[in-house]
């Protein structure tokens, strides 16, 4: 047996992610006084938040009058009317607060004349219930996700937070520890420097580990983003709220995937086809390139699917923006211009960008009340708190974003709800005292980790494997990218099913090569891919039993959104035997206070 | 030297597993230029992926502003992820971990000192009193006064590149300075006194020696000389 050392350790709260939803969490915590572990796979500041670029929303105002109503109908109605409308007028109706706070945080906002922070136009975004476009992306240059990163780190570094918050980081969270009677209880991390087992027991758990589009061949998303976070609820038995909806970001860079923030079109650029024609007017007429990104995404795609993409293979297109001025670039879109130099040798001060639509965001994930606590279902659909578990960030699922998130609304989603999980989950311990139904010094690792255990011993001490991962890896990305894309049919979907039936047989015979334990980035991968296999199952199970089209999801063989019969959310649980199953949630359709906004048909 | 799909290129990686081996050595690879303007990191991911799964390192975001993948690559450091193979003009690319930094395994290093340096500057804004009810304002001149501060991804190039930081253990080094910049000189803090404070002594502001390596170093093209330089005449300033 592969000489595996175990340390148990006991905290308050224990959040698994340490980007900008798990360091607002950290900051409630903190604040609460409680004993909080924030685990993570990476450094605080490597988290993914890092490269979001363009800006963060709320109606503050500044540039022209704006109020939060205004936000809310317009994530409503970029959701496509699948969005829980309690969890959306939270959202926006706090945001502007938030954002105050961000800079009272030291959050270095661009600004305006007035000395204001500074806000730029996006898409989706509109005053008036649509009437014409809302400047409500506050931004930090093209660099708002970096610079929300470093603020809320810096926060949790100050002398009154960092003596409760102990950061774990290069930990890699495995398992999700729940009793007998459903009560979460913490997590269990491999150490990745050291190498061991290590048991995080907490009364509270805050899942905040992010998103996961790794699956796709183009991604903007960091090698980090492969799903941990589903994969731990989907194995505990916790499901996945809306998992089809998977957002395609109109900009990527061709080829690469990195990402070019909607911000350059927020400022005026536009998007070309090969014949030189800025085609989103066919596809939003009022509001062209700054329609929601499932109809820019969809509308490039038409056109490369029609023969009017760009370069020899006609599979892009391009984003101009050489007319806003070199000056203007330098000052406001300094990053983008970088990216694009470096990784395809453009000079976007001269010549357009190849683009292309490139896997981003998930908008769904582990279902949530307003106050992030996990919910599952009982059996008359009533939606059930599971005691100790919290999801914030991308991998829950609140309903903010429907079927279709809009630019700019998830650092907004990050920090709001990992703040509100944070606050709740403090109020809780502080106020109920929770105990445990057996006290943690019981329970030992062959209790609760032997599943862990065993999974390892088998890696460390079995043979190297028959099978390599970057032939799954690889198969995944394409096969995935192929069917699981901007359009999707039935023949692709029942196709691409198959193939992860296989890709899971095939994952069985994969082995270590390395059986070192220091820093065993091997080790890593191999749960990385275990994460994007079950991501991907469960999203194209989900995408095939959804027989509409709304939002990021389309499907050929049903293009017609169907109000009738699928304004639900898809619940997809994950069974002992490896098979995904379905069930169907009701819409929160009222808000707290404003009038239910009522599904319309969706024009930009 | 151009380099043209199809292409072959030489990665000789330093290789250290304290499990196993007794001394670091290193390893030759064979890389193959697989589209124009290839990465470095792009190059290690072939090798791990393809060749040796065992090749260690840190990456995260692969477009520059994470900072996990900090090395050093035929005598410079930088981040891998922003690296093109061929402006490296040479066969041959000789990469190892960050200099002066303790190493865990092979391009892995201990980031624990350099963190604690980073601390010692109080990188966060310090209010004295409470803030308005609205944003602080500030001047757009006064915001651009951060601009070439704040973008810090903390990868350590710069650090590691400073032979003073090699020579005394107890330096903070550029990349803590730059960040004590970043709040000395926002118009919102408060704190620049005891933040002067922690780099006004031999190990701080004092021991930086105009090298000038930092600047060459930094992936994200700041200049941490320049800020040391600004934090030293703020303290004289402050002082006399």
């Amino acid at each position: 047996m592969a000489d595996i050392s175990v340390r148990i350790e006991e905290f308050d709260v224990v959040i698994v992610g340490a980007g900008g939803a798990g360091m607002a969490a950290a900051v409630q915590t903190g604040m609460a006084g409680l004993k909080t572990a924030v685990i993570s796979e990476v450094y605080p500041t490597r988290s993914h938040t890092v490269s979001a670029q363009g800006g963060i929303n709320a109606a503050l105002a500044n540039m022209d009058e704006d109020y939060w109503i205004w936000h809310m109908y317009d994530t409503v109605k970029g959701g496509d009317y699948i969005g829980d409308q309690d969890a959306m007028e939270f959202f926006t109706k706090n945001a502007p607060k938030t954002i105050i706070e961000l800079e009272h945080w030291g959050m270095p906002f661009s600004r305006t004349e007035k000395g204001t922070a500074y806000q730029r136009a996006f898409g989706g975004q509109t005053r008036n219930f649509g009437e014409s476009i809302a400047h409500r992306a506050t931004a930090v240059a093209d660099r708002s996700g970096h610079a929300i990163v470093h603020t809320l780190f810096e926060r949790t570094l100050r002398p009154d937070i960092v003596q409760y918050v102990s950061y774990y980081s290069e930990y890699y969270a495995l398992k999700l520890l729940r009793n007998e009677e459903g009560t979460v209880m913490g997590v269990v991390a491999w150490d990745m420097v050291n190498g061991g087992v290590h048991i995080f027991f907490a009364y509270a758990t805050i899942l905040a580990s992010g998103g996961n589009t790794r699956n796709f061949r183009t991604n903007t998303n960091a090698h980090v983003n492969t799903g941990i976070g589903w994969k731990l609820c989907a194995q505990a038995g916790i499901p996945i709220k809306d998992p089809e909806f998977v957002q395609f970001h109109p900009t990527g860079i061709y080829g690469v995937g990195n990402l070019i923030t909607e911000g350059v079109r927020g400022e005026g650029g536009y998007l070309l086809n090969a014949q030189g024609e800025r085609f989103m007017k066919k596809y939003a007429p009022h509001v062209l390139d700054l329609a929601s990104r499932d109809v820019v995404s969809r509308g490039m795609a038409t056109e490369i699917r029609e023969g009017r993409g760009v370069g020899p293979k006609k599979d892009h297109v391009l984003l101009k923006l050489d007319h806003l001025g070199k000056d203007f670039i330098m000052d406001k879109l300094p990053g983008i211009w970088e990216l694009a130099y470096k990784f395809v040798g453009v000079d976007c001060t001269k010549d357009p960008i190849p683009v292309q639509p490139t896997a981003h965001y998930h908008m769904g994930g582990i279902p949530t009340n307003i106050h992030g606590q996990v919910v599952d279902w009982d059996k008359d659909n009533k939606e059930v708190p599971i005691p100790g578990l919290y999801a914030a960030g991308e991998v829950g699922c609140g309903s903010l974003h429907g079927a279709n998130r809009l630019g700019c609304n998830s650092l907004l989603d990050l920090v709001i709800t990992g703040k509100e999980a944070g606050r709740h989950a403090a109020r809780w311990i502080l106020d109920e005292h929770p105990t445990f139904p057996n006290p943690p010094e019981e329970f030992v690792a062959d209790k609760y980790a032997k599943d862990v255990m065993d999974k390892l011993n088998e890696l460390f001490d079995g043979p190297e494997g028959t099978v390599k991962m970057d032939e799954i890896w690889e198969d995944l990305q394409d096969t995935m990218q192929a069917d699981m894309s901007v359009f999707r049919i039935e023949e692709g979907l029942t196709r691409q099913l198959a193939r992860l039936d296989e890709y899971f047989e095939k994952f069985k015979k994969v082995g270590l090569s390395d059986k070192s334990k220091v820093f065993n980035t091997e080790l890593c991968e191999y749960f990385d891919l275990e994460n994007m296999l079950y991501v991907s199952k469960i999203e194209t199970v989900a995408a095939y039993n959804r027989k509409e089209s709304r939002g990021a999801h389309y499907r050929d063989d049903y293009p017609e959104r169907d109000d009738a019969n699928w304004m639900l959310h898809t619940a997809a649980y994950w069974k002992e035997d490896g098979s995904v199953v379905t069930e169907y949630k009701p819409v929160r359709q009222k808000p707290l206070t404003a009038p239910t906004f009522q599904p319309k048909k969706r024009v930009y | 030297m151009a380099l043209h799909v199809g292409d072959k290129v030489v990665f000789k990686i330093f290789r250290y597993d304290p499990e196993k081996d007794k001394a670091p050595y290193y390893k030759d690879y064979e890389v193959e230029i697989r589209r124009e303007g290839m990465m470095v990191l792009t190059g290690l991911n072939q090798i791990k992926w393809e060749q040796d799964p065992s090749l260690t390192y840190r990456r995260s975001c692969r477009e520059g502003v994470c900072g996990s993948d900090g090395m050093n690559i035929n005598g410079v450091n930088t981040v891998s992820c922003m690296s093109h193979i061929e402006d490296y003009n040479s066969n041959v690319l000789v990469i190892k971990p960050l200099p002066g930094f303790p190493i865990i395994k092979d391009l892995v290093c201990d980031f624990e000192d350099f963190f604690n340096k980073y601390y010692v500057v109080k990188p966060y804004l310090i209010e004295k009193n409470p803030p308005p009810g609205r944003e602080r304002l500030q001047s757009i001149e006064d915001r651009e006064r951060l601009n070439g501060l704040y973008e810090c991804i903390l990868c350590g190039c710069c650090s590691s590149s400073c032979p003073s930081y090699w020579a005394d253990p107890d330096y903070l080094g550029p990349s803590a300075m730059i960040n004590a910049a970043r709040f000395v000189f926002d118009t919102r803090d408060e704190g620049s006194d005891e933040r002067l404070d922690a780099v006004n002594n031999i190990h701080g502001v004092w021991r930086c020696h105009t090298i000038l390596n930092c600047i060459s170093a930094c992936p994200k093209e700041l200049n941490p000389t320049k800020a040391i330089g600004m934090l030293q005449k703020e303290i004289l300033k402050r002082t006399y």
